[in-house]
């Protein structure tokens, strides 16, 4: 069956089959190569292997134990960190990490390593795995973690789903009061005064992150929003969970030059009338685009590309400001845009994505050449920095930026399943 | 919910099953017993379930799932631990048509698991129904009952007897504390469709049938189809005339 990714770039025919049992693997046919899926949510193609075969994990969904007193959760890798969320949140637990959706499996959430708005206090996903275990194509089983088998562990976090099938994992959840967060909404001006707010926001708050109008050129303002777990429960009805469903795909990209600036304006403005405290439901919080299912649709027919960086601290700024001037330049422009800074930590994964620095998300509707064109001038600046791009969004990065912004490289490969493959590894890594 | 806090499923490690039981247990249910072919299987969906639920006793009863003997002694087993309000049938397994018509041993089996396994553990739970007087008992039937096709009526056939089976327990049951339901699930994306899904088939989400299941069964509907729109879509392929009918690739 055809399988598109998230940015829905391509739909490729694939054999797609469902593992119902966290045992064992399915016999792969000799030079069949498959590779582990979950939700699909990666945007490009990392979670897509063309002619080749699909894993779905989604039926691995059980839970396996929860100690009420540590706050550990073992649970297959099939389970969505939505129901985590719902199962736990009510009886005084969290996940400590969770990205912008929770539509998204537990393996596949280790797999890329996935960070949130809390990087500075809590790192990214990996950082709260206790143990995991692999299942290998070749029948073995590695049971690692930090402490157990510490360089399969660190293949796997980060590792794409490329080292073997995660199927069950150990996670240190968080003691959490209820489902309330205290939210700031502060609108800023300049990118000075971004850096600033993100500085100044850090020892008070858990959870930071902006919105930026890229279409606002040098005067890049935007809107900074941060947050802590509301202390204690409140009594607030918690909001009915309504979700919309993106219908079709319309036939052009509804985000286009035409529509964007006003769009962008309309949103800096309404965000900005709402600027202060408030108290929010998690969810509403974390995973706003999560109500509008299938959202990726409205980027029309061709889909669309996600541009995230990260580079480090002491040039952040400048080069940033410097992919905002190349973007506002070629007209293309991206209505999700997201900067943030990262905490000074390091990734537990060869390959995870995260590290001190600033970093800056971007949606660019599909366009071909021209898209390419603005990619490849972002790509020079993120070079020159010493940065990286993340392989969860990619679909296109060149291999010298690759080999230059993940320097574990050579070390990870000696990790790799040889029965498992994407078209991401056969893009940048050969097979 | 004082009217469900103790339900029996046979079955219990089918997707179908497995996702009822994750809604119930949220609504409020004291006691759950899971009967299973498969002990270690069975034993993963009940961590799971004890895991979401902790306040529920969840029992677990492994059984042959063809031999009268068994059923018998399996349904008195977990009627004598619980006295049940609701009992969901749910096993079941999709054969290849192609190869029944080939294999008469793979033939018999499909029939065999699809339905005389579940009329019997239905008749079984019938009788200790009607002792304590009340309760609902649930059938998984199928839309592929509804009519015979020619790429599924082995198993179209199968469901046929169960959706038969529970028409005569309704009836005799008319009148009486007692409910007999019966869910026609179009095709779900589960683990027992997953040769359908691979062809590119648009299948319903075992999460969006399971809530259907649940609220029909709540609602004591005699016949729930999964999702509903399937009643309007059955009702016009059962009224189909033949000269059409058999120009269909169905």
């Amino acid at each position: 069956m055809k399988v598109y990714s998230w940015g829905r770039l391509s739909g490729e025919p694939h054999a797609v089959s469902m593992l119902a049992s966290a045992g064992s693997l399915p016999a792969l046919a000799d030079g069949q190569r498959a590779l582990p899926h979950g939700m699909g949510r990666s945007y490009g193609d990392s979670c897509l292997n063309p002619q080749g075969t699909l894993w779905k994990t989604t039926a691995l969904d059980h839970y396996v134990s929860f100690d009420p007193e540590s706050g550990l959760l073992v649970c297959e890798a099939g389970v969505l960190l939505r129901d985590i969320q719902r199962t736990f949140i009510p009886r005084g637990w969290i996940l400590p990490v969770t990205p912008g959706t929770q539509l998204v499996t537990v393996g596949g959430a280790i797999a890329n390593d996935v960070h949130g708005k809390n990087h500075h206090v809590h790192g990214s996903f990996g950082d709260h795995v206790r143990q995991l275990r692999l299942l290998r194509t070749d029948g073995s089983v590695i049971e690692c973690g930090p402490e157990q088998n510490a360089e399969w562990f660190a293949a796997t976090v980060g590792g794409l789903g490329l080292t073997g099938v995660i199927t069950q994992a150990c996670l240190q959840l968080r003691p959490v009061a209820g489902p309330w967060m205290e939210t700031e909404t502060c609108p800023y001006h300049s990118l000075d005064d971004f850096f600033q707010l993100a500085d100044t926001s850090e020892a008070q708050w858990e959870h930071t992150v902006s919105w930026i109008d890229c279409m606002s050129g040098s005067h890049s303002r935007g809107i900074f929003m941060r947050g802590n777990p509301a202390a204690a429960d409140i009594s607030q009805p918690e909001p009915a969970a309504k979700a919309l469903t993106v219908p079709l795909v319309p036939p052009v990209s509804l985000i286009n030059p035409l529509s964007l600036r006003p769009f962008n304006a309309a949103y800096f403005h309404a965000q900005a009338r709402k600027s202060g405290r408030r108290i929010q439901h998690y969810a509403g919080y974390f995973y706003p685009l999560d109500n509008l299912l299938e959202w990726n649709r409205i980027y029309g027919p061709r889909g669309f590309y996600q541009y995230q960086s990260v580079v480090p601290r002491h040039v952040g700024q400048d080069a940033v400001a410097a992919m905002l001037k190349e973007i506002t330049r070629s007209g293309a422009g991206s209505f999700l845009a997201v900067l943030k800074t990262f905490g000074n930590r390091q990734a537990v994964g060869m390959m995870s994505f995260p590290q001190p620095g600033v970093t800056l998300a971007l949606d660019f509707p599909n366009k071909g050449a021209s898209t390419l064109a603005l990619f490849q001038r972002l790509d020079a600046i993120v070079r020159e920095a010493g940065g990286r791009l993340y392989m969860a969004k990619d679909a296109r990065m060149p291999r010298d930026l690759f080999e230059a912004g993940y320097p574990r490289l050579a070390e990870f490969l000696n990790y790799r399943d040889p029965g498992l493959s994407s078209a991401l590894s056969r893009r940048l890594i050969g097979y | 919910m004082s009217t469900m806090r103790k339900i029996v499923i046979v079955g219990a490690t089918s997707a179908m099953a497995e996702h009822c039981a994750r809604l119930w247990l949220q609504q409020g249910v004291d006691e759950m017993v899971l009967i299973g072919r498969d002990v270690q299987r069975t034993e993963r969906v009940a961590a799971d379930l004890r895991v979401r639920a902790p306040q529920c006793r969840i029992e677990t009863i492994s059984s042959d799932f063809l031999q009268p003997e068994a059923i018998a002694r399996t349904v008195d087993q977990a009627c004598n631990t619980i006295n049940p309000d609701i009992v969901l049938i749910a096993h079941g397994s999709l054969p290849e048509q192609a190869d029944c018509q080939q294999d008469l041993q793979q033939n018999r089996a499909a029939l065999e698991v699809n339905a005389l396994s579940p009329v019997l553990f239905a008749e079984a739970f019938a009788t200790h129904l009607e002792q304590a007087g009340q309760g609902k008992l649930v059938l998984i039937g199928s839309v592929a009952g509804d009519r015979g096709r020619k790429s599924n009526y082995v198993y179209g056939a199968a469901k046929g007897l169960v959706t038969r089976y529970a028409q005569g327990l309704q009836h005799r049951f008319a009148g009486s504390r007692i409910q007999v339901l019966l869910v026609k699930p179009g095709p779900t994306d589960t683990p027992m469709t997953a040769h359908i899904k691979s062809s590119g088939a648009k299948l319903a989400s075992v999460e969006q049938v399971a809530a259907n299941i649940v609220s029909g069964v709540a609602r004591g509907k005699m016949v729930i189809y999964a999702p509903a729109k399937w009643q309007l879509i059955m009702l016009i392929i059962r009224h189909l005339p033949r000269v059409i009918f058999n120009q269909m690739n169905i």
